[in-house]
């Protein structure tokens, strides 16, 4: 086998190629692991609220211990669905300045729907 | 950066299409296409939110809109389509236990996983209208 011409420090560290070691994957997997929980208490939030007017979904919506999980899941989801929309875009998108502006775009679109969500649930809990 | 004409002209070695699909390989495909759709379908959750936040008329405007026939139909399949990935998120994490990678359990988890989503999918939407 030939000898490799990483450092022995580069090797230690084991961040690879980008840099970033396993880090992405493992955010995959820790958001994937938090969504479980946060995606059941979400499903069951919006089975509670099918059909409800809208001061009764508000006045649910402005709890705190419906608010916080609802927060979590908001961070949760987008970390999850940004580190995931990446992948594919890393996967299918071959043209290098495409591949760019698709992965910057996707960082956009994930920061907008999570801050917009926050927003929303923020306004509602602080009696808006 | 262009690709060389000659580059463009190679042939492809054999792909998807070539091989038979098998239970696997079809959740595995379905798992990326759930994501992508999930990806985008988070836009209905913030518009919900987004109105609710904006006042009573608004919310009535999208209430209206998700309660018609096409929301629900739509609504139905952002339920299955979020089961369907969760479950077969479910899977990937046993898969990183290495547990039942062997082909005939890894068969069975993908079944499970298809028969568990749209079982899950009914079963959650029977509750939504009792409690409508």
């Amino acid at each position: 086998m030939a000898k490799s011409i990483r450092t022995p420090g580069a090797r230690v560290r084991g961040l690879g190629a980008a840099g970033e070691g396993t880090g992405h994957f493992l955010l995959q997997r820790m958001t994937a692991a938090s969504n479980i929980l946060l995606i059941l208490f979400f499903i069951g939030l919006v089975v509670a609220l099918a059909g409800e007017d809208y001061l009764t979904v508000v006045a649910i919506l402005e709890r705190p211990l419906v608010a916080i999980p609802f927060l979590l899941a908001i961070v949760s989801v987008t970390l999850h669905m940004r580190v995931g929309m990446q992948v594919i875009i890393e996967d299918y998108v071959h043209t290098e300045g495409l591949k760019i502006l698709a992965v910057i775009g996707n960082n956009f679109f994930a920061a907008a729907i999570a801050l917009a969500a926050v927003f929303s649930i923020l306004k509602i809990s602080f009696g808006g | 950066m262009a690709t060389p004409a000659l580059e463009q002209k190679r042939p492809l070695s054999p792909h998807l299409s070539v091989f038979r699909p098998i239970i696997t390989m079809v959740m595995s495909i379905v798992h990326r296409i759930t994501g992508a759709a999930l990806y985008f379908g988070t836009l209905l959750l913030v518009v919900w939110l987004v109105a609710a936040a904006s006042g009573p008329e608004a919310f009535e405007t999208v209430h209206g809109l998700y309660g018609s026939i096409l929301g629900r139909i739509v609504l139905a399949l952002y339920t299955w389509t979020l089961i369907h990935h969760m479950l077969g998120g479910i899977r990937h994490l046993i898969w990183d236990f290495q547990l039942a990678m062997d082909p005939p359990n890894a068969s069975r988890l993908a079944w499970a996983t298809i028969i568990g989503s749209v079982t899950l999918t009914i079963l959650i939407w029977i509750a939504a209208y009792i409690v409508m």
